[in-house]
């Protein structure tokens, strides 16, 4: 039995969800052109995650296993529709322009993945730690590529512009490719990259 | 007819899912380690996306949309439900992702525990609710739904594929060692991305 210690730390590093489970990557491309819309993501999926987990494992033994993607994709489109509504209320504006990826935390599989693979077998405290730190490894991840995505995409942080641009007089000619989808790419492979090196013992073997 | 065949291959080429909009990314990257196993997977999400597009264009139409109920009474002309859209959507995919995962444990037990967890995750495949809610988006009727549905599918599989043949011709290349394996694959995606760019914009 893992340490209750080892279940929140692990997914930061050593079993990340997108370095090393490649859980949640369609989002991680999306939502990481600007850090705001990053850090809001992921408060969203770190809370939809406890709960799913913590719902999924209180009931895993009354849950069919035939039907058992069906209730678990309720439980999680029911705490994504009470997080949208929630975020829409208290952060009108940042929901805005968030709306289209907070409907995709649905689709996000890290919440189902760790519903699948961790909650469906144990009990409830083990299974919302391991939410909560599924969590943060994946908000890791993302505000590490929002970080050099604004800040050399856009010359910007938190929409603050930082690095002037050539275009208004400045000194900075913002580089495109960042911006664009293959830079989230490129950024999480330096992720992986620099995680690998410090951990070789996650090197793959091919 | 020529209007579902161009849609047909926008759908494939111009719009593909995987490299287009990057949808569906985490079985795209983690079941391309061999062409065989991801021909299983793309095949099981073609047929999937073929079924669950049109069927939601269905529901959608009939019972969802502003004022779809007028059919079953005048007094419900004015029925709007389509809040309701997403939590049909995906209960429509998730009912059709149990019942081909059932057929797979049954029919073809080899390709069911090679695809492993990645299997009750294509309900969770971003291409799948992307295809379905694009579907609504754009206001497709019911044989468009289904070219589409079927389009969008081929275009993924054609995308996993692809990745699956050139890593499996990266084995014999000397790769950084942190880099082996799922980082090599990020960059390979990414490069590929920038192909397809290539075919933005164009008009059929």
């Amino acid at each position: 039995m893992a340490k209750n210690s080892e279940v929140l730390l692990d997914p930061l590093f050593n079993d990340n969800p997108i370095a090393l489970q490649v859980l949640g990557i369609c989002s991680a491309l999306a939502v990481t052109t600007k850090m705001e819309t990053a850090l809001v993501m992921s408060a969203a999926v770190i809370v939809v995650l406890i709960f799913s987990n913590l719902a999924v494992s209180l009931i895993r033994n009354f849950i069919p296993p035939s039907i058992r993607i069906i209730v678990q994709l309720t439980i999680i489109a029911s705490l994504v529709i009470i997080t949208d509504q929630v975020l829409k209320a208290f952060v009108y504006e940042t929901a805005k322009q968030l709306s289209v990826f907070v409907g995709l935390i649905i689709t996000n599989c890290i919440v189902m993945g760790r519903a699948e693979a961790f909650a469906m077998q144990q009990g409830p405290l083990k299974s919302v730690i391991d939410g909560f730190g599924n969590g943060l490894g994946y908000s890791i991840v993302l505000v590490f590529v929002a970080f050099f995505r604004e800040l050399f995409g856009s010359g910007s942080l938190f929409g603050v512009q930082l690095l002037p641009l050539a275009t208004e007089g400045g000194w900075y000619t913002p580089n495109g490719l960042l911006v664009l989808s293959p830079g989230a790419f490129f950024l999480i492979a330096i992720f992986i990259w620099i995680v690998r090196a410090f951990k070789p013992d996650q090197i793959e073997e091919e | 007819m020529e209007h579902y065949i161009s849609l047909l291959v926008k759908s494939i080429f111009v719009e593909n899912m995987a490299l287009a909009f990057f949808l569906g990314m985490c079985s795209f990257l983690a079941v391309s380690k061999k062409v065989e196993t991801a021909m299983g997977l793309g095949a099981a999400v073609v047929f999937v996306l073929t079924i669950t597009c049109p069927l939601n264009n269905v529901l959608y139409t009939y019972l969802l949309k502003e004022g779809a109920l007028a059919w079953v009474s005048p007094d419900l002309a004015t029925s709007d439900l389509s809040f309701l859209t997403f939590l049909t959507l995906i209960g429509t995919i998730a009912a059709s992702v149990q019942v081909v995962e059932m057929a797979l444990d049954k029919y073809a037990p080899a390709l069911y525990s090679s695809l492993g967890i990645f299997l009750p995750l294509i309900a969770v495949n971003c291409a799948i609710l992307g295809a379905s809610l694009f579907m609504v988006e754009r206001d497709y009727n019911f044989p468009e739904s289904l070219a589409y549905g079927f389009g969008s599918g081929v275009g993924w599989l054609l995308a996993i594929v692809a990745l699956a043949a050139i890593r499996e011709k990266m084995r014999y290349s000397d790769v950084p060692p942190p880099l082996r394996g799922l980082g090599i694959t990020f960059i390979v995606t990414g490069l590929m991305a920038i192909g397809f760019m290539a075919f933005a914009g164009i008009q059929l």
